[in-house]
């Protein structure tokens, strides 16, 4: 006798299906990753509080007007010299901090004529309001540049690593929570040596 | 007559594919997972400059966005072409910034975050640097001081491209 054959659910077109909302997911998807510059705006100075005056030579002047042009410590500059301009401006450690102690670590020239020390060397970006947003993002990453090399070279001189990687491990989810502190402790040291001291001034006009 | 038919010809076999349901679900369901929809709908242009010595933002930050930029064609001839404000999904004003900042930070983002979140600026390219200073001011007068400029990854020269 022969059995009869029960005939099998036709799957073939589960495939389509799945393919169907598959392509659809492969076009919704973007691995979009929120990248940045992070700056910490100075808070409003409480009222009659006068602001401390800077020496001028301890001032990194840029500013950037309505055409986009730079005018770096009163010359004209090129955006591809700005980074080298404000190395040797922070790395020169010409004086003492405000302890009296002199700059050990500085490589720079030495010159009485620009900044004492890292501690109080303060770049001052000055902008029009007409300036593109694109040319003061360029400045701005230029200047985060020579700050990001010569926090590098400290951190290989004592740690024997850069620092810019060490703040790409910091900034992992994914990284071991004690790894962390141990280099966090260790970003605190270098930025201790050459703080980040930007200041994006008011618009003039 | 033998017994011991040969049971097979030289012919190979059809190639099975009952698999390929699993493969494209297991496929399906990776892309499922990491699909992020976009938060808002972006009603200016994001067209972000470059920059190269970047930090990257995780996704579990505390993150407040303001959008900048100017709006597309389609808004434009409700509100013109110079450059505006987003928040949410909606055009704004300059001095509607700090309601929104406090809006978001206590339904989505959390009180406890007040002096730790980030404020991310999208800004397109284009804009002049007279909106930012407007927003960087607003951000500073509630005391949020953090803040990030959003950027794409490449090199800074692109920008005068």
């Amino acid at each position: 006798m022969g059995r009869r054959n029960i005939p099998e659910v036709n799957a073939g077109s589960m495939a389509d299906i799945a393919f169907l909302l598959l392509i659809f997911f492969l076009v919704t998807t973007t691995f979009q990753e929120d990248t940045g510059i992070n700056r910490k705006l100075p808070p409003m100075p409480p009222p009659g509080v006068t602001p401390p005056i800077i020496k001028q030579k301890n001032l990194f002047t840029v500013l950037v007007n309505k055409n986009n042009e730079l005018l770096v410590e009163e010359e004209i500059m090129d955006i591809k010299d700005l980074r080298k301009a404000a190395r040797e401006f922070l790395d020169n450690g010409g004086g003492t901090n405000e302890k009296g102690e002199p700059c050990t670590y500085c490589k720079g020239k030495k010159d009485p004529e620009s900044s004492d020390h890292p501690n109080k060397a303060i770049i001052s970006v000055r902008n029009d309001r007409e300036t593109n947003y694109k040319t003061f993002m360029s400045v701005q990453n230029e200047l985060v540049g020579a700050y990001n090399e010569l926090r590098n070279r400290e951190a290989q001189r004592l740690y024997q690593r850069d620092y810019t990687e060490m703040e790409s491990v910091v900034a992992d989810p994914q990284v071991d929570e004690s790894v962390k502190d141990d280099l966090k402790e260790k970003m605190e040291v270098i930025k201790d040596l050459f703080p980040l001291k930007i200041s994006e001034a008011e618009t003039n006009n | 007559m033998s017994k011991f038919k040969k049971k097979k010809s030289g012919e190979l076999p059809p190639v099975s594919t009952a698999a390929l349901p699993d493969i494209v679900f297991m496929l399906l369901f990776f892309f499922m997972t990491v699909t992020t929809f976009k938060k808002d709908d972006y009603k200016v242009a994001q067209d972000f400059p470059y920059a190269d010595q970047v930090q990257k933002l995780d996704k579990n930050d505390p993150i407040i966005y303001i959008y900048a930029g100017k709006p597309h064609e389609r808004y434009q001839s409700d509100v013109g072409t110079q450059a505006k404000i987003q928040l949410n999904d909606k055009f704004a004003s300059v001095d509607e910034i700090k309601d929104y900042w406090f809006n978001t930070l206590n339904n989505d983002v959390g009180q406890e975050f007040r002096y730790v979140a980030i404020t991310a600026l999208k800004v397109d390219g284009e804009t002049n640097m007279g909106l930012v200073a407007d927003i960087k001011q607003q951000l500073r007068e509630i005391n949020a001081l953090k803040i990030n400029y959003t950027t794409r990854k490449g090199e800074a020269g692109q920008n005068y491209k």
